[in-house]
């Protein structure tokens, strides 16, 4: 017995291992989703440790106000500051570095956000149905048809300028999208047998939906967060941009390019290297997202 | 016991009376009811303790809604469903979360009745955690003594319904219907997603279930060679309503209504000794007539090799034709 139990075992392991293989194996057909996850990591990394990667971490106000140097100010990239500085001085490397933990931070939370409001209503639309599922749904179609940074201004332009409350517009516009995404996995979900099956062993409504339903569409929840990592961050400095996100002298990247714009083209460093960061954070997102929608197998949008 | 449970005669387990399931056509702008479905047409049947009755019939005939209906998946639209004594065809889902523990269903397509991202520990001890029973050691316990019941090694319980096989997966759904110890077994075409010698295995399992824990099952199929073996009474059924009921041995010896000698006469012989259950060939002719137009009189009457012309005109009653043997056909009457 205990020979077949191990023998069960090991192809039960044997099975397992062979699945995360075929992952494996499905990114590294798509190398370009390696290098997203290989951006990522970076990203992520350069976040959490930017106080010990960055040469002044004072300048990007590290512990305290962002420190000036006016005798230094619009240095060129040099090996002493290779992104340059800016007008008051401060080393621009510095200032993006701490930037991502901005950058990353405002898509967290902004997706945490709408997938903690964008999901329950997608769900119990999509599996209540009738007029409650029409009624959120449609109010769902209301957010839809304006375009989000549209909204996200709409929002954004009452409250106060800051990264808080363009984390929180961008938000606002945001779950309705995935109440949507949810909503269309539901609808087919809610037809399998296990759901009919879990109803008829006396499961609740609260039960069948966050405990059967839920892990079957977690698959392009997750391939559409990592896409809209990218979205979310390139909306929120365009909030920066436009002054109604963090406010100078933050080093978030739209707020350094909006105000590196003024000393355009001479101090061409001073715009460019935020620019880029937002370029490559952007990219990083898009490229794991697609390569997670080969390995899931799964649609979005 | 209640007053309600004195007055029966005997004591079956489940006294299904004129069952109705009519589902709404509805048309227009406004959803306007503009027709019916009557997918149960006034059923009525009795299922006793530790007894195995099969609904047969073609697909589309109401036999599946019968079915999920008596497991109160679905509501009845009219009728009564008496489970040992009680009526639980109107009862809210409140309500019924204890009823839910005495009758349970297996269904057609394991792939699809089994959660594909739940383990197979998880999806047997889903009923405990659902009602609440037990400590963690007594669900894992009670997991692993079922899947020993269904004759699967310990083992599969940390494997995905995906790694497993069709028979297999049918096991696994057995094993979770027996989880809370139900009374009543709802097989809703237990063997037909499966290979043929896959299906024997099952069907025997589920014969040696019965035997072991006294269950009684309402077998839902469309193949009437395969209740020969496992039923003790037979109802066959057509367009919502039940055409003949009788024990099993009185049914394929001698079949009243000309439907269920249709369906006798389909079944392929294998043995010589089978052929003797079989009336001459008779075809079945045609395809199952629109369920929301159901055809005048009798409505088996335009496929029938027997039809005269009163078929089409009256609608002939289930009528006592032999020992505990019901059939419905208007040349009952001629006999007598």
């Amino acid at each position: 017995m205990s020979s077949l139990t191990n023998w069960v075992q090991s192809e039960a392991m044997e099975n397992r291992k062979e699945s995360a293989r075929r992952i494996a194996y499905r990114f590294r057909q798509n190398p370009l989703s390696l290098v997203g996850l290989g951006i990522i990591g970076g990203l992520v990394f350069v976040a959490i440790f930017a106080p010990y990667i960055a040469r002044h971490p004072q300048d990007a106000g590290y512990m305290g106000e962002p420190a000036v140097d006016f005798a230094n100010r619009f240095a060129e990239p040099s090996l002493a500051h290779p992104f340059g500085t800016d007008q008051a001085g401060r080393d621009i490397l510095s200032r993006v570095i701490f930037g991502t933990r901005y950058s990353l931070a405002l898509g967290l939370f902004v997706l945490t956000f709408a997938i903690g409001i964008g999901v329950p209503v997608g769900l119990v639309a999509g599996y209540v149905g009738g007029f409650v599922g029409q009624a959120l749904m449609r109010l769902t179609d209301v957010f839809l048809s304006v375009p989000p940074l549209v909204l996200a201004l709409a929002v954004a332009v009452p409250l106060q300028p800051s990264l808080r409350n363009a984390m929180i517009a961008i938000a606002v516009v945001w779950w309705p999208w995935y109440a949507r995404l949810v909503y269309g996995e539901v609808v087919s979900v809610r037809e399998e047998q296990f759901v009919e099956a879990s109803r008829g062993i006396g499961a609740s409504r609260l039960r069948i939906i966050f405990r059967e339903i839920l892990p079957n569409v977690m698959a392009p929840i997750t391939v559409k967060f990592s896409l809209d990592m990218g979205y979310a961050i390139l909306i929120g400095a365009g909030l920066g941009f436009l002054g109604l996100g963090a406010q100078p002298p933050t080093p978030e990247w739209g707020t350094m390019i909006a105000e590196g714009r003024a000393y355009l083209p001479a101090q061409w460093w001073y715009s460019t290297f935020p620019g880029l960061a937002i370029f490559l954070a952007v990219l990083g997102f898009n490229l794991l997202g697609d390569g997670l929608r080969d390995v899931l197998d799964v649609e979005v949008d | 016991m209640s007053d309600a449970t004195d007055d029966r005669t005997d004591d079956p387990l489940l006294r299904v009376q004129n069952l109705e399931k009519y589902y709404p056509i509805t048309g227009g702008l406004l959803k306007k009811k503009v027709g019916e479905v009557k997918a149960v047409d006034g059923v009525s049947f009795e299922l006793g303790r530790g007894e195995t009755l099969a609904i047969v019939g073609e697909s589309g005939c109401g036999k599946t809604t019968l079915g999920k209906t008596v497991a109160r998946l679905h509501e009845p639209t009219g009728g009564s469903i008496l489970f040992d004594g009680q009526d639980i065809g109107t009862l809210s889902e409140r309500e019924l979360k204890p009823v839910r523990r005495e009758i349970q269903v297996v269904y057609q397509d394991p792939t699809s009745s089994l959660n594909p991202r739940k383990r197979i520990k998880d999806i047997v001890a889903e009923p405990m955690t659902v009602h609440d029973i037990g400590t963690k050691a007594q669900r894992r316990e009670r997991v692993v003594e079922l899947l020993r019941r269904v004759d699967l090694p310990e083992d599969f319980r940390y494997r995905y319904p995906s790694e497993l096989s069709g028979g297999q997966q049918q096991r696994v759904a057995i094993a979770r219907a027996l989880t809370l110890n139900p009374s009543l077994l709802v097989l809703d075409e237990p063997t037909s997603a499966l290979d043929v010698s896959v299906q024997a295995k099952v069907i025997s399992l589920l014969e040696e279930l019965q035997d072991d824990l006294g269950l009684s099952y309402l077998m839902i199929t469309h193949d009437l060679s395969l209740t020969k073996n496992i039923a003790d009474r037979i109802g066959v059924m057509y367009l919502g309503k039940l055409m003949e009921k009788a024990p099993a041995a009185s049914l394929f010896d001698d079949p009243q209504n000309p439907y269920t000698e249709q369906l006798l006469s389909a079944i392929p012989i294998v043995e010589e000794s089978e052929a003797a259950y079989k009336p001459d060939r008779i075809s079945i002719q045609g395809e199952t007539p629109d369920p929301s137009d159901p055809p005048s009189g009798c409505s088996f009457h335009p496929r029938c090799h027997r039809t005269v012309d009163e078929c089409s005109r009256t609608e002939p009653e289930l009528v006592d034709v032999g020992p505990d043997h019901t059939s419905r056909c208007v040349h009952h009457d001629d006999t007598d």
